[in-house]
């Protein structure tokens, strides 16, 4: 479902004196239906650099990057748009929203913009954040004004709204207690048996055991220091 | 964001080729060519003077380009290079199928006309004549923009900024336009004000399947709002492409710049 092939990044610096900063080479990945691959590898050794190249906000310097059967590297900004909303999903570690919109609205937002019906969108939405305790008297509010757990809380139920045949989680259950922990890895099984190929950055080490069916670790990725 | 369309191979509602605007020797725009596709928000930054406003206005047919074409797919005879068409035409189409939101909503509005009847007349232009039914709809439009109906009969003077740049908005958007220009929506309105438009205008877009053009210099307008983002400078398009794409990972050195300078709250 995803499958990197000799991807490399980096970034040029143009008002540093155009100074090209080498980040990663070599990537090759692949992650079938079903599986869950958890990306590991020491603090800036490039696991959310990895996810953005895949999400399309960061443009890789060469190679494929496959999701189904389109290479985001090279796709057109309408063909994004189009498989970030039916076929790629990303729990980023930052809820951004249009503030004023109520959490209900922005949890239920993927599947409106799907087509599924308000009724059925916001049955969904209520029943997500319902399992991961977000209180009721919340949901009409606009999550700006939520905790910080609050709103991580939030930006999952956003994602798992929809049920996507490709899924990116960034450290989703960072900072969680241990029953909001226990919700969202329940939620990452149940996309799992749904045939979800999933790619997972977990910091705790139980959760990452319990889920990922394989490691790659990003720092085999990084650019050889030239001797 | 195309809501309910399907990616079939549609053809672009707009096609913009070579279009060239110039001021004598000076440049207003150079070659700007893009597609943009039904229910795409695009927008435009850069800063003051970079030629955003006048690649909307050449669209939007407010003055004549000197070179290039704006393809617009129209209902009837499909797609039509609206710079050839006859005054009376391109008229038509300024009031049905394209609408244009002004920065300062005075110069969208009729001032001395009451907020009904800002919105009736462009129902009347398109050939409403039932008095009841186009105060109906204008009562209709001004809930969806969330300005109370109580307020039907007094003129735009009277109200405050954000009012007024929400009735023109309504003004617009009563005619079930395709693609609407809008040139720094946002402008001059307090954050609470601008916010409140935005989501405003994010779920209008939605429910419409409206395509837009913005063109704003507030770079956090275009990241909630627009798909796709093209960054100006001198006249020229610099950069273009996804709009989480071109803000995290600029490739230009002018839109590392511009991105680089946004304070952070």
């Amino acid at each position: 479902m995803i499958e990197l092939e000799n991807v490399s990044k980096s970034f040029t610096l143009h008002n540093q004196g155009s100074a090209v900063i080498p980040v990663m080479e070599q990537v090759n990945l692949r992650v079938n239906a079903g599986e869950c691959v958890g990306l590991v590898g020491a603090s800036g050794a490039g696991k959310s650099t990895l996810m953005r190249l895949i999400y399309g906000n960061y443009l890789a310097a060469s190679g494929r990057v496959m999701v189904g059967d389109l290479d985001v590297a090279q796709a057109e900004p309408r063909q994004i748009i189009a498989l970030r909303r039916e076929t790629l999903g990303y729990v980023s570690q930052f809820l951004r929203v249009v503030p004023r919109v109520a959490a209900l609205d922005v949890v239920a937002e993927p599947l409106l913009a799907v087509g599924t019906d308000q009724v059925k969108a916001r049955d969904k939405a209520a029943s997500l954040l319902a399992e991961l305790n977000i209180p009721e008297r919340l949901w009409s509010l606009s999550p700006t004004t939520f905790s910080g757990g609050e709103q991580q809380r939030v930006n999952i139920a956003r994602g798992f709204a929809y049920d996507y045949p490709a899924l990116l989680l960034d450290e989703p259950t960072a900072s969680l207690d241990a029953k909001n922990r226990a919700t969202v890895l329940r939620l990452v099984e149940g996309a799992k048996a749904r045939g979800t190929a999933i790619i997972g950055i977990f910091h705790d080490e139980a959760a990452r055991d319990q889920v990922c069916d394989s490691f790659v670790d990003v720092s085999a990725f990084s650019p050889r220091v030239a001797a | 964001m195309g809501a309910q369309m399907k990616e079939q191979d549609m053809t672009p509602l707009l096609q913009v080729n070579g279009l060239t605007k110039m001021y004598g020797p000076r440049i207003g725009c150079k070659d700007v060519n893009f597609d943009l596709y039904p229910g795409e928000v695009m927008g435009i930054v850069g800063e003051s003077g970079s030629g955003k406003s006048t690649l909307l206005n050449a669209m939007a047919g407010h003055h004549a380009p000197d070179r290039g074409e704006v393809v617009f797919d129209t209902r009837t005879d499909g797609p039509v290079d609206t710079l050839t068409m006859s005054e009376p035409e391109r008229r038509m189409l300024g009031r049905t199928d394209w609408a244009f939101v002004h920065q300062h909503a005075r110069d969208g509005l009729r001032m001395s006309v009451s907020a009904g009847g800002n919105i009736g007349e462009r129902l009347m232009a398109v050939g409403g004549r039932h008095y009841g039914e186009i105060r109906e709809q204008a009562a209709d439009w001004l809930g969806r923009v969330e300005i109370s109906d109580t307020r039907i009969d007094d003129r735009p003077s009277a109200f405050s900024g954000g009012m007024q740049q929400r009735l023109q908005i309504a003004r617009n958007l009563v005619t079930g336009p395709r693609l609407v220009f809008m040139d720094e929506p946002t402008g001059g309105l307090d954050v609470s004000v601008q916010a409140r438009l935005l989501d405003l205008l994010r779920s209008l877009v939605r429910e419409m399947g409206l395509s837009a053009i913005i063109v704003t210099h507030d770079l956090a307008v275009v990241r909630l709002l627009a798909d796709r983002l093209m960054v100006m400078k001198d006249g020229y398009v610099v950069e273009s492409g996804l709009t989480d794409q071109v803000l995290d990972d600029p490739q230009h050195a002018y839109t590392q710049l511009l991105v680089s300078s946004v304070l952070q709250v």
